[in-house]
C-alpha cells in the first residue's frame, strides 16, 4: 500500500484537530476532579459516544474484521450478546449505585460498599491490566504499520503515543472524551464506505449468502452443537459465558466505560449514556464486521481479491481490513480510512491512561502512599501519572517485540483476574448481607476457579498444565466456560462467607445498595428520555438484529 | 467548554473539501475494485455534509 501527499495531508490534518482539542480542554482545569473526573459536566451525546469509542481501540476494529472473516455473521454476538444487554443493564439498575454513592471511581465504589483490602485488590489489578492492555494494542499497531506501510515500528509507536499523551495530559478525562466523539465519527465514516462497497462488489447480502456456507450468515441456526460452527462452542457455552460473565463482567464493572457515565451532567444523563450508547453499539457489526465477511465472499467469487497470506501458509486474518482498503480507497480517501484506524487506536488509549491515571491518583496514590494532601498535589500527581502511563505502555510495547508469548500469557492472566468481578458487584448491589470479607475471598476463589479451570482442560494446546480431564474442541469455549466457572465459584464463595462474616450497618449502606438506596425518579423527562423506556427501546431493535439474521 | 460541534464540524468540512478538491485535480485516482464509482466524490459529498449538519444544529441551538 502507498499513500499519497494527500492521504499524508488528512493524517496531518486529524493531529493538529485532537491537539487542538486538548488545547480547548485545558483552560477548564484547575482540580484534580477536572482533570482526574470532568466533575459530572459532560453533556449525554458526547458521554454516550465516548462510552463505546473508549472500547472501539484499533486492536477491535482489526480483530472483528479478521473475525468476521473467520467466523462470518456469528461475531457480531460479541455486539449483541457480548455488550448490548449488559449496557442495558448497567443503564438501568447499576448506575443509580456508581452515580449516587458520589465515588470518584469503580474501586472507590468498593471501599464505600465493601472495604479497603477490595478497592486494593480491584484498583491495583486494573493499574496494571490498563497499562499493559494499551501497551499491547500499541504493539499490534505498530507491527500493522510496519507491514502495511513499510513505516517504522518505533516511530509510529513512539509518534502516535506522543499525540495521545500532549491531549491528555492538558485537557485529562475531558479532553479524552471529546476527542473520543471525534474518533468515533471517523471510525464510522472511515469505515463505513469499506463495508458499502465491499458489499456492493459482493452483489449484496443475497450475493454473499451465494457464496458462502450457510454457517457465515447465520448468527443462531449452527449453534445447536460445537461441531456445527467455526467457532466451536454452543448455545450454552455462548450466552452463559459470552453473553452473561463476560459481558456483564466488563460493562457493568470495568472502569474504563463506567467513568464515561459517570462524567455526565446528572443522574438521568449517567444512566442514559450507556442505553444511548447501545444503538450505535448493535449497529458497529455492520461497519466492522461486515467488511470481513463480504471479503471471504469476494475470494469465492474471484472477483480480484484475495484474502491475505502468512509466510508460513494459512491466511492472515488480522491484514483484511487493510487489504481490503487497498482494493477499494484511492489516495484521498485511503488518508481517511488509515485516520481512522489511528483515531480507533488513540480512542482506545486516551481510554486506558485516563481510566489508570484516575484509578492511581485516588485509589493508590491518595489511599496508600499519601493522604490528606492540599488537592493541588493530587493534580500533580495526575498529570505525572499521564506521563507515567503512557511510558509504561510504550515499554510494554516495546517488551512484546522481545517476548511475544509473554504477552498472551499476560491476557490470559487478566482474563482470570476478571471472570468472577460481576458476581462481587451483582451481590454487592443487591444484597445488603454480603460482607467485605466475603467479596474479597470470593474475588480470590474466582480467580483461582478460572486457573484450575485452565490448568485441567485443554483446548487447541492451550491448557492442561496440571492434567487434562476435559478437551474444549475450541479455545473460545475454552475461554466461555473459564469464565462460567469463575463467575459460579465466585458467587457461591461470596454468598457462603457473607452469612458467617458481620454485615456492614444498613446506615453506611446508604446510596450503595438496592433497598436502601433512593430510586431516582423519572418524573419531569420526556417519555423517550426516561431509562426505562430507552432500554425496552433499546431490546426491541436488539431482537429484530437477531432475527433478521438468525 | 465551548460546543463541541463546532471544531468537529469544521474537522469534517474540512476532510470533505480535501477529498473534493483532490477529486477535481487527479479524477484518475481510482482504486482497483471501486466498480466505477467515484469512491473520493461521495465519500467527500458525504464528509462535507455531516460536518455541515453538526455546524447547522450547533448554530441553531445557540440562537
Amino acid at each position: 500500500m502507498t499513500l499519497h501527499p494527500v492521504d499524508y495531508l488528512i493524517l496531518v490534518l486529524y493531529f493538529v484537530f485532537v491537539l487542538g482539542i486538548g488545547w480547548m480542554a485545558k483552560r477548564r482545569i484547575s482540580t484534580s476532579e477536572d482533570f482526574l473526573t470532568s466533575k459530572r459536566s459532560v453533556p449525554v451525546w458526547i458521554t454516550s459516544l465516548a462510552f463505546i469509542a473508549a472500547n472501539l481501540g484499533a486492536q477491535e476494529v482489526i480483530g472483528m474484521c479478521a473475525s468476521g472473516a473467520k467466523y462470518g455473521i456469528m461475531t457480531a454476538h460479541f455486539y449483541w450478546l457480548g455488550a448490548v444487554p449488559a449496557m442495558v443493564f448497567v443503564g438501568v439498575f447499576m448506575m443509580p449505585f456508581y452515580y449516587g454513592s458520589r465515588a470518584r471511581s469503580v474501586p472507590e465504589y468498593l471501599k464505600l460498599r465493601f472495604d479497603e483490602k477490595t478497592r486494593g485488590l480491584n484498583a491495583i489489578t486494573f493499574a496494571v491490566m490498563t497499562v499493559f492492555s494499551s501497551g499491547i494494542s500499541m504493539y499490534a499497531l505498530g507491527l500493522l504499520f510496519e507491514l502495511v506501510l513499510g513505516w517504522s515500528f518505533t516511530n509510529s509507536v513512539l509518534l502516535s503515543a506522543l499525540i495521545v499523551l500532549i491531549y491528555t495530559f492538558l485537557g485529562g478525562l475531558t479532553s479524552a472524551i471529546y476527542n473520543e466523539v471525534v474518533q468515533f465519527f471517523l471510525i464510522v465514516l472511515g469505515f463505513a464506505p469499506l463495508s458499502i462497497l465491499a458489499v456492493m462488489k459482493a452483489g449484496g447480502w443475497s450475493g454473499i449468502s451465494a457464496h458462502l456456507q450457510p454457517v457465515m450468515t447465520h448468527s443462531w441456526r449452527y449453534l445447536g452443537h460445537a461441531s456445527e460452527n467455526p467457532m466451536g462452542v454452543e448455545a450454552f457455552s455462548l450466552i452463559a459465558g459470552l453473553g452473561f460473565v463476560l459481558s456483564f463482567g466488563y460493562w457493568c464493572t470495568d472502569f474504563l466505560v463506567i467513568q464515561r457515565a459517570m462524567a455526565a451532567k446528572s443522574m438521568h444523563e449517567g444512566r442514559q449514556t450507556p442505553l444511548i450508547a447501545a444503538f450505535p453499539k448493535m449497529m458497529m457489526p455492520f461497519i466492522v464486521i461486515v467488511p470481513g465477511i463480504a471479503a471471504l465472499a469476494l475470494m469465492n467469487m474471484s472477483s480480484g481479491y484475495t484474502l491475505p497470506l502468512q509466510p508460513g501458509g494459512g491466511y492472515d486474518y488480522n491484514q483484511v481490513l487493510t487489504t481490503l482498503m487497498a482494493k477499494f480507497y484511492p489516495s484521498g480517501m485511503l488518508g481517511v480510512g488509515l485516520t481512522a484506524l489511528m483515531a480507533s487506536f488513540m480512542s482506545g488509549m486516551a481510554g486506558n491512561v485516563t481510566a489508570f491515571n484516575t484509578v492511581f491518583t485516588y485509589d493508590i496514590y491518595q489511599s496508600y502512599i499519601r493522604p490528606n494532601e492540599p488537592d493541588r498535589h493530587y493534580l500533580w500527581v495526575g498529570r505525572a501519572m499521564t506521563i507515567i502511563g503512557v511510558g509504561l505502555s510504550i515499554g510494554t510495547a516495546f517488551l512484546a517485540t522481545h517476548f511475544n508469548n509473554i504477552m498472551d500469557f499476560l491476557q490470559l492472566v487478566f482474563g482470570f483476574v476478571n471472570a468472577p468481578l460481576f458476581a462481587t458487584f451483582l451481590l454487592g448491589m443487591f444484597w445488603k448481607r454480603t460482607t467485605g470479607h466475603a467479596a474479597f475471598t470470593g474475588l480470590i476463589a474466582g480467580t483461582a476457579g478460572a486457573l484450575m479451570t485452565y490448568s485441567l482442560t485443554i483446548a487447541e494446546g492451550k491448557g492442561g498444565w496440571i492434567t487434562i480431564l476435559h478437551q474444549f474442541p475450541s479455545t473460545m469455549a475454552q475461554n466461555f466456560w473459564i469464565a462460567i466457572d469463575a463467575w459460579v465459584i465466585c458467587f457461591l464463595v461470596t454468598m457462603l462467607v457473607s452469612l458467617v462474616t458481620k454485615p456492614k450497618p444498613i446506615a453506611e449502606l446508604h446510596n450503595l445498595v438496592y433497598g436502601v438506596t433512593d430510586v431516582p425518579k423519572e418524573e419531569g423527562l420526556r417519555w423517550y428520555q426516561k431509562p426505562t423506556s430507552l432500554a425496552l427501546m433499546v431490546i426491541v431493535v436488539l431482537v429484530a438484529l437477531n432475527l433478521l439474521f438468525y | 467548554m465551548s460546543d463541541l460541534r463546532v471544531p468537529t464540524g469544521i474537522l469534517f468540512a474540512l476532510l470533505g473539501v480535501v477529498l473534493l478538491a483532490y477529486t477535481a485535480i487527479s479524477p484518475g485516482a481510482r482504486a482497483p475494485l471501486d466498480a466505477n464509482i467515484n469512491v473520493n466524490l461521495w465519500s467527500g459529498i458525504a464528509l462535507l455534509l455531516f460536518g455541515g449538519c453538526l455546524l447547522w444544529l450547533s448554530r441553531r441551538t445557540r440562537s
